[in-house]
């Protein structure tokens, strides 16, 4: 059999005492108390959050916002993709129609009337960005975010270019391209 | 100003002497409470690798300059708030508990560990020689302690009785089992002092231990089991069981709120308080220090004799919180079996041992 018996030795009279346990509680509770307490000069490893914040890292997934191009406009055309795509269905489009107000890009067809996030639905899975042709939506730094009521928690258009910020350059297919060749590459090897 | 008391009937001043002193042990007590709860949660943090209360205060101290920002960061205001937290959330009654009992259980917990305090000798003498800093110069003293301090625990029990909900209830049975493996070895542990001190006024323990050293070297024995035995008193860890948090959903208060839940923790804490200066004044040396055993003649003397005593108390509290993170819980059984097994035949043979020493010595 596999089983393996644990030997579990009776305690000594000097462990019975409750002696050692007693030195070694002291010992620890000591060095941490040392470590941390500030009038011994020291400062506690804690990270006071809404005056301290966390350096988020390269390529972490926070909130979806639209990006701006180089000269200000709105990258979106409203090809719907990310609607399509968008697993909990956080994300909602209307089309300006036919005859509804032009792109504010010169090779653009033309840009959504409305675009609304509602971020309590939107689970930060960045299937938008991947799927987006135009780069105009990016999974940002933005982690904590809050509001009064849920009215408040759907972000428009409006509201999402100016959280956005501006990511310059129009490559279309380009870093998709990329994307895509680097996987096929990668991890596979044949025999 | 005191010219004037002099005219006044000797009971009269007695009367107001006392009633004055009373009040400031009072408010003095309370204030220690507050800021003990402060200590325990900042030593607390900072054992456990943490900032502690460090937000709370009033509105426009954060615009003083330099000690604002401070004293907030000590958490110095932390225990006003607390206060006015208990003082305005909802008391709830649930409709399941016995009503009367219900009642009766907090004031039953807080009003032993305040009663205590009425004679312990926590200064020599202010003023003139009279002036005693005791508040009830018993010559019973001890004995009145065990009974007091005893009767706090029926508040425990009963709390689990009338909650009439089954936490609650283990928390009282195991209370009272730990009162009666407890108490013995605490009055038996005691009983060696008083063969060498012959007197059980604890003003004459003091003066005792002012003249002929520190009691706790005499009788080391006699002081673990009586330190030991006062955690289990004042239900802190490791012998916490009719708390228990994280089996009991807090035991015997699981039921309160409000006002009757920060009786039951001032009770604690004040019962903390009374434990440390009982320590202090049995085995510590009161308020004398090795070189300053006289009673004091003028004011000035009879304030530092003061500042020992709650100096000393202090660090006992300090202890009291200290080994709150040094051991887990004690099981049931094994709390037990320290009590009926150990300590207890070991109490006895220290009277035995001391009887012998006493009686050889011719003292």
């Amino acid at each position: 059999m596999s089983t393996k018996v644990v030997e579990r030795k009776p305690l000594t009279a000097y462990e019975r005492t409750y002696l050692p346990s007693f030195l070694g509680g002291l010992s620890v509770t000591w060095k941490h108390f040392k470590k941390t307490a500030p009038f011994l000069g020291n400062k506690p490893i804690t990270m006071e959050y809404p005056e301290q914040k966390w350096v988020v890292p390269e390529g972490y997934r926070g909130a979806p916002y639209l990006v701006k191009d180089q000269d200000g406009a709105t990258k979106c055309v409203s090809c719907q993709l990310c609607e399509f795509v968008c697993p909990p269905k956080a994300i909602r489009i209307t089309s300006p129609g036919q005859d509804g107000k032009p792109a504010d890009r010169s090779n653009a067809e033309k840009m959504p009337k409305e675009f609304e996030i509602n971020m309590l639905r939107c689970i930060f899975c960045g299937l938008c960005q991947e799927v987006c042709p135009e780069e105009a939506i990016f999974l940002q730094k933005d982690y904590s975010l809050t509001g009064t009521s849920r009215e408040e928690m759907i972000y428009d258009k409006e509201k999402l270019l100016k959280l956005g910020g501006t990511h310059a350059g129009i490559q279309k297919w380009k870093h998709k391209l990329e994307e895509a060749s680097e996987q096929e590459v990668f991890p596979v090897t044949t025999n | 100003m005191f010219d004037s008391l002099k005219y006044l009937d000797p009971t009269v001043q007695f009367l107001l002497f006392s009633v004055l002193k009373i009040a400031v042990v009072f408010g003095v007590t309370m204030t220690f409470v507050a800021y003990a709860v402060l200590v325990e949660r900042k030593v607390s943090a900072w054992i456990q690798d943490r900032v502690g209360p460090n937000r709370t205060a009033p509105p426009m101290v954060e615009f003083i300059p330099v000690l604002g920002p401070f004293l907030t960061r000590l958490g110095i205001f932390q225990p006003m708030a607390d206060g006015l937290k208990f003082l305005l959330k909802e008391d709830f009654t649930p409709s399941y508990v016995r009503t009367v009992y219900f009642w009766l259980a907090p004031a039953i917990a807080v009003i032993p560990a305040f009663m205590t305090l009425a004679v312990i000798p926590f200064g020599s003498t202010l003023g003139n020689p009279d002036n005693k800093m005791v508040i009830a110069d018993l010559n019973v003293g001890i004995l009145y302690t065990f009974g007091i301090v005893s009767l706090g625990v029926y508040g425990i029990v009963l709390a689990g009785y009338a909650a009439n909900s089954k936490y609650p209830f283990l928390g009282g049975i195991r209370s009272s089992a730990q009162m009666i493996s407890y108490e013995i070895a605490m009055g038996m542990s005691v009983v060696s002092i008083f063969m060498l001190v012959g007197d059980l006024n604890l003003s004459k323990v003091v003066e005792y231990q002012a003249q002929g050293g520190w009691l706790v070297l005499k009788q080391p024995v006699a002081f673990v089991i009586f330190l030991v035995a006062a955690f289990a008193e004042t239900n802190r860890l490791p012998f916490d069981l009719p708390e228990s948090e994280s089996e009991l959903v807090g035991g015997y208060h699981t039921e309160y709120s409000s006002m009757k839940f920060a009786l039951f923790f001032l009770g604690e804490y004040a019962n903390m308080i009374a434990s440390s200066a009982m320590m202090v004044t049995l085995f510590f040396g009161g308020w004398s220090l090795p070189f300053l055993g006289e009673p004091a003649n003028g004011l000035l003397g009879g304030i530092l004799h003061i500042g020992i005593f709650v100096a000393k108390m202090a660090a006992f509290m300090v202890l009291f919180i200290w080994v709150r993170w040094m051991f887990p819980r004690f099981r049931y059984d094994q709390l037990m079996d320290l009590g009926w097994r150990r300590f207890i035949p070991l109490a006895l043979a220290n009277i035995l041992v001391t009887a012998l020493v006493v009686a050889f010595t011719n003292r």
